[in-house]
């Protein structure tokens, strides 16, 4: 697959926005940052249906409220770092509380933003939207999941909370060949060692490391966990029975993110020993995105490393 | 019931426009017979708020009944709503930003027959239709759960955006608290709804000058409110907000179509038709003794009588 053509989840969102313009009627609003969030595709095609609302989140979180009151969706669209931080008593209040139709677009989410550094990284994002009420998180991995999250945001009622890469990553699916369901994990290998649950661009990262572990004689079941809220509780109390140990790998805080919601489940309904990679609460810093990664052991070679440490 | 305006006829929309845009409800003769039902149904709105407080025991009178005769005036006279239809597509909408000033609201959606008024009588309690911030889910009429300030007006911005791009030419009604200006967030979306030329958003602002602490101006000096909002591109009016006449001639007014969103800075009085409590902040959040409530019931209703006299005596 590596000579498929790699392009960035915020891209892929861009394109999907524009492409299902056509079949269905949603209003897309950003902070200026349609070029950044490439909502400028949708903004191409639909203009009287994309709007500016200037450098101010909260106001356009509430806006999108507003708009949604009137029957079609609204998406909302900026850094994932200023839709949970700027916007999110707005998300809360305005947004979650009534429970309207606004589908938030998180671009340039986790570390890998690269070069603007933390003021840029969100690594708090999913912990701030997993703890308000009604809201949906979808994380996809590469260009064809990002359209069927962005396709599933518009055919559900509620708010969404996508959360998408600045990375250019390589394709997991093949167009058509996605059986993409909201809150149902995406099994992508099998085996009985363990299992190592992910999201978004760890996805690749994840299946690198099982290869490897592979050749090793470790075989692990791999889980493109992709919608974070709410969670597959069934595909992780199934792993937990059939693999008796579960890795979580995520581009984010460890505390309150895809490894917390994965042992919420287990340690209440199947408790088995749970290693969680991700970002070790701190703060990004500014680096070119796959140093980035490396140094904060999110590339296959540290998965690797940190889970053979784990099954010893 | 006939358009203020209409029946003056002797002031130019240029005149209103202005910045001393003053209206002496005692220079006019005409139309004192609706004026007057208005100020019956406001003072019957009090008394359901009178009502609420006997369930909860509690609650923010001094906001509600500074606000009451604006959103009074709206629903008796102005929006186009239907009790019976609440979600009807055209229909005008009402916000209340400052969503602790409910009971104002719920005192009017209850006269209006929105819904039955032994409901008030659960204010305060558990499961109740009538919270005690509005949730758009829980009652007919309400069209946005607030409470936390500094939300309202931007969502009356989207809905005014979506009511336009529907081609439906339904007003979007706004109040906010004056203490509640100092919520930035308000500022993002006065000029967002300037920058969208949003005609049909109409905001009151709440101008009782006093907030839970004491003095608006002592506790973050917001003025010129006015000013300010006509640098970001609004029109102003300002007016008594606790005087039917100049209520209605601001509604009456609020129609014109020009490209900008209206504000309407209303000096009101904190706890009006409450005399032990106006203009005191401590009145902000009000746990009456059962004596003073009865009080306030017996004064409300007198009143109401005395206007009712007044309006036999004029037909």
């Amino acid at each position: 697959m590596s000579n498929q053509v790699k392009i960035a989840t915020l891209e892929a969102y861009g394109k999907a926005l524009a492409e299902l313009g056509k079949d269905y009627g949603f209003y897309v609003l950003d902070a200026d940052l349609t070029k950044s969030t490439m909502t400028r595709f949708f903004k191409e095609d639909f203009p009287e249906r994309h709007f500016n609302m200037g450098i101010a989140e909260g106001n356009m979180m509430s806006v999108a409220a507003g708009i949604a009151t009137l029957g079609k969706p609204c998406f909302a669209s900026t850094f994932a770092v200023f839709a949970a931080g700027r916007g999110c008593e707005q998300i809360r209040n305005s947004i979650c509380y009534p429970n309207l139709n606004v589908k938030i677009g998180a671009t340039h989410a986790g570390i890998s933003v690269g070069e603007d550094g933390a003021s840029h990284q969100a690594v708090e994002d999913l912990g701030i939207m997993r703890s308000i009420p009604n809201m949906h998180i979808i994380q996809p991995c590469d260009a064809v999941s990002t359209k069927m999250a962005v396709k599933t945001a518009l055919e559900n009622d509620g708010p969404f909370y996508l959360r998408l890469g600045r990375l250019t990553v390589e394709p997991v699916y093949e167009e058509g060949n996605c059986n993409f369901l909201l809150g149902k994990g995406i099994r992508l290998r099998e085996g009985t060692d363990l299992t190592i649950i992910t999201s978004g661009l760890m996805v690749q990262e994840v299946l690198k490391a099982s290869e490897i572990l592979k050749s090793e004689g470790v075989h692990c079941r791999v889980i493109d966990m992709h919608t974070i809220k709410p969670i597959d509780a069934e595909i992780i109390i199934k792993a937990a029975r059939d693999t008796g140990r579960i890795v979580t790998v995520e581009e984010s805080n460890i505390l309150c993110g895809l490894g917390s919601a994965v042992a919420e489940v287990v340690s209440q309904q199947f408790p088995c020993p749970i290693k969680m990679i991700g970002i070790k609460d701190c703060f990004g810093r500014s680096g070119k995105p796959l140093e980035l990664l490396d140094y904060y052991g999110l590339t296959a070679e540290k998965i690797t490393s940190e889970i053979k440490s784990f099954i010893e | 019931m006939k358009s203020i305006s209409q029946v003056q006829g002797c002031r130019s929309e240029k005149d209103i426009a202005g910045s001393n845009f003053k209206i002496k409800s005692d220079q006019f003769g005409y139309g004192l017979p609706n004026m007057t039902e208005l100020e019956i149904k406001a003072t019957k709105c009090r008394l359901n708020v009178i009502r609420m407080l006997q369930s909860s025991g509690h609650g923010h009178i001094g906001g509600a009944f500074s606000a009451i005769d604006i959103v009074s005036a709206l629903y008796f006279y102005k929006m186009r709503v239907d009790p019976k239809d609440p979600q009807m597509e055209n229909r005008d909408r009402f916000i209340l930003s400052a969503g602790h000033k409910c009971m104002a609201q719920y005192g009017v959606l209850a006269e209006k027959g929105y819904f039955d008024k032994s409901i008030l009588d659960t204010y305060g309690k558990l499961h109740s239709m009538i919270p005690g911030h509005p949730d758009m889910h829980k009652l007919p009429g309400i069209e946005a759960n607030t409470g936390a300030l500094g939300h309202g007006m931007a969502i009356a911005a989207g809905m005014a955006m979506a009511l336009k791009l529907n081609k439906l030419n339904s007003k979007v009604y706004v109040m906010l608290g004056d203490g509640e200006l100092a919520e930035g967030s308000n500022w993002e979306a006065v000029a967002a709804a300037s920058k969208f030329g949003l005609d049909k958003l109409v905001v009151f602002i709440d101008n009782n000058e006093l907030q839970i602490s004491g003095k608006v101006v002592d506790v973050m000096d917001m003025r010129p409110v006015d000013k300010k909002f006509r640098a970001f591109g609004w029109e102003v009016l300002n007016i008594n907000g606790n005087n039917i006449f100049d209520i209605v001639s601001a509604l009456d007014y609020s129609d014109r179509t020009n490209g900008k969103p209206l504000m309407i800075l209303c000096k009101t009085t904190k706890s009006k038709g409450l005399p032990m409590g106006e203009n005191d902040p401590e009145f902000h959040f009000w746990k009456p003794s059962k004596e003073d409530l009865e009080k306030a019931g017996r004064m409300l209703s007198k009143r109401i009588e005395s206007l009712q006299a007044g309006l036999e005596e004029v037909v």
